[in-house]
């Protein structure tokens, strides 16, 4: 293509996305909208839920001596080079004895050792 | 007994009570001291989880929850207002080895910030293309509006946010994304940031033309699409022009 | 001493804490709702929607700016970019109040958002009367010193709280805010009498009233231990507390708190009608 042609094709590129946006705009939203964003990093002068809760819980933390075993939507995540995150329900399928026989790759056995499920560390 | 082992105390359940803390009656205070842990505990985790719902998605509240936990012990807010709480999350989970084998989850901490950066970032006029013809818009020189922000990362990281955020979506594929953030009237929006659009977004610096960051999208990316990213900063007010201000 | 009593400009009727999601009820049907009070930490950002929505309430209601993190009890200095931001907001907004807690929240750098209770000593006097006028100076308007819900007590108390906080006011010109919930709270947890409490205090300095609800626990001895948690309607006996608040001291600016498990608004009309019904009549009087 010559540098006309392209210079052509461009300007019809620009011309196609002003077209697209003043047809399209951009609709006015309501300042009553309220999504959860908006209550995020909100500070308040109420107490909390009294004398026992999350303040006065320990957790058995030290480095890598246990791992946390997530139990969310991570589960369904494949990553780019193909592995997958564990996750508990994983762990469940594989047995917490069986994990080492078949370590996804990049997940040291030394992460594993010592593993509790998470909720035992928690005295509350 | 003073302030700096009050707080110890309060961040730390296995510290003894402070002396000097004591009930009506005299006796050591206790349980009375507990009250004020579980407020600043309970409150940061309540922030925490209203800060990164995406996160809490991925890992489940209990886990959510105990990494909030061991989170704000190590790195309590360092501002009275809560809006930044979070910002070292991204590098507490580079470095948090019971999570390691989700090496993702550090950029989804930066893309939950931004969003609420976003959120709170100034108010701006957006670049209005009504009228504009082509060559005249090419001569433009905008800069990012204060609410946009661009994220790369290794890592599905907008398909994972639209996994757990919108209903449907379906699930990430091994790829590396880009995210641009953008903010239309007051709700940020994440988008996928098509080939080319990171250098483009890059080259907009509030004096070089669009025509110039054009060139550099295609550059980076030869097979961009062009009508497509324009439509994409244009319609959703990536871009506002270095003069317009807003009251 | 200034009389706060007769200067406040909020109106002696009931307001409530404002939250994003009454927005368009409170705009279209107040009610009795007159005035509202924002939490300062959370209008502290450049813009966007709180912001937006703070400009609109402002042009129908008069606003108080309560101010939840300034940490004026603390034992450093206080934050210079805090203050900054709330001078910064104060002087758009230009509320009819400005008030903040008789409390600490930060120690080096380190914001635990809680209001942590203070030994009323003369240290502590000196100190919080010192950050009181620096705010002041810095803010440039005068500002409320809210009492305390407190769980626990301090050795080294020397005064009692009443002392404390009239002297404070005396030294620094502030007003008070008075919280007849952390009154009750307080009184319960610390076993002071309440009704005592409310007629010894200066209720000339007091230029807002505070209702909110409180949870019930009790300590390891079994002891009752109530918790300010502002999650539910205002109780029976700090209603009562409150009428006779009012006998006491005369009619104030009243304010319905409701931070946790926020309602629907309707029932923060009914609590603030609740108020209004035992204003009214002294107000007539």
């Amino acid at each position: 293509m010559s540098t006309q042609m392209k210079s052509l094709a461009l300007m019809g590129a620009v011309a196609a996305a002003l077209g697209a946006v003043t047809t399209t705009g951009a609709s006015a939203q309501a300042m009553e909208k309220c999504y959860g964003v908006s209550l995020a990093g909100e500070n308040g002068c109420a107490a909390g839920p009294g004398t026992s809760c999350a303040g006065t819980s320990t957790i058995d933390y030290q480095g890598n001596a246990w791992t946390l075993v997530p139990a969310g939507t991570c589960a369904d995540i494949e990553l780019p080079d193909g592995r997958h995150g564990y996750s508990e329900a994983a762990l469940e399928v594989d047995g917490y004895n069986g994990i080492n026989r078949d370590l996804p790759e990049g997940l040291a056995a030394d992460v594993l050792e010592g593993y509790r499920p998470v909720d035992m560390m928690m005295d509350s | 007994m003073g302030q700096t082992d009050f707080t110890a105390a309060l961040l730390d359940p296995e510290k003894p009570v402070p002396e000097g803390l004591v009930d009506p009656q005299g006796r050591p205070a206790g349980k009375r001291f507990d009250v004020y842990r579980n407020n600043v505990t309970s409150s940061l985790i309540a922030a925490l989880e209203t800060g990164f719902p995406v996160l809490q998605k991925l890992l489940g509240e209990s886990s959510f929850k105990t990494l909030a936990t061991l989170f704000l012990r190590a790195h309590p807010p360092t501002s009275g207002a809560l809006q930044r709480y979070g910002d070292a999350m991204p590098g507490f989970l580079a470095g948090f080895k019971p999570l390691a084998s989700l090496p993702y989850l550090a950029d989804i901490a930066r893309l939950e910030l931004a969003i609420r950066t976003s959120y709170h970032a100034a108010d701006h006029h957006p670049l209005d293309p009504a009228g504009l013809d082509p060559e005249a818009m090419m001569a433009l020189t905008p800069r990012l509006a204060p609410a946009t922000h661009i994220l790369t990362s290794p890592y599905p990281i907008y398909s994972i946010w639209r996994m757990n955020m919108v209903a449907g979506a379906p699930k990430p594929a091994p790829v590396s994304e880009d995210v641009l953030i953008t903010r239309v009237n007051f709700d940020p929006t994440p988008h996928l940031l098509p080939p080319g659009g990171r250098q483009f977004a890059e080259a907009l610096d509030g004096c070089t033309p669009i025509a110039a960051a054009i060139e550099a999208a295609m550059i980076a990316a030869p097979r961009a699409d062009i009508a497509g990213l324009l439509t994409l900063f244009l319609s959703s007010q990536a871009l506002t022009l270095p003069t317009e201000k807003v009251q | 001493m200034y009389d706060f009593s007769s200067s406040s400009r909020l109106p002696k009727t009931a307001g409530i804490g404002y939250k994003p999601q009454h927005f368009t009820e409170l705009r279209a049907e107040p009610g009795p709702v007159t005035w509202l009070e924002i939490h300062a930490e959370n209008y502290m950002g450049d813009g966007g929607r709180p912001l937006a929505q703070l400009r609109a309430l402002a042009e129908t209601f008069p606003i108080s700016v309560h101010g939840v993190g300034l940490s004026i009890g603390g034992e450093g200095p206080l934050d210079k970019d805090h203050i900054a931001r709330l001078k910064h907001l104060c002087d758009w907004l230009n509320p009819a109040s400005f008030s903040e807690h008789l409390a600490w929240s930060t120690h080096e750098a380190h914001f635990l958002n809680d209001l942590l209770p203070l030994p009323y000593s003369p240290e502590t006097l000196t100190r919080v009367a010192d950050h009181i006028d620096e705010v002041q100076e810095a803010v440039g308007r005068p500002m409320l010193l809210e009492n305390p819900s407190t769980y626990l007590a301090f050795e080294d108390s020397t005064m009692d709280e009443i002392t404390f906080l009239t002297e404070i006011a005396k030294r620094t010109g502030c007003g008070l805010l008075l919280d007849v919930n952390n009154v009750f709270v307080s009184c319960t947890n610390q076993i002071w009498d309440p009704i005592e409490y409310i007629e010894k205090f200066p209720h000339r300095l007091v230029g807002e009233i505070h209702l909110g609800g409180h949870d019930e626990d009790e300590d390891e001895h079994g002891a009752p231990l109530l918790i300010d948690s502002h999650g539910r309607e205002v109780v029976d006996p700090v209603w009562a507390l409150y009428d006779h608040t009012i006998k006491v001291g005369g009619t104030k600016p009243t304010l319905i708190e409701w931070d946790n498990d926020v309602p629907e608004f309707p029932i923060l009309r009914e609590e603030a009608a609740r108020a209004d019904a035992i204003l009214a009549p002294v107000q007539a009087e």
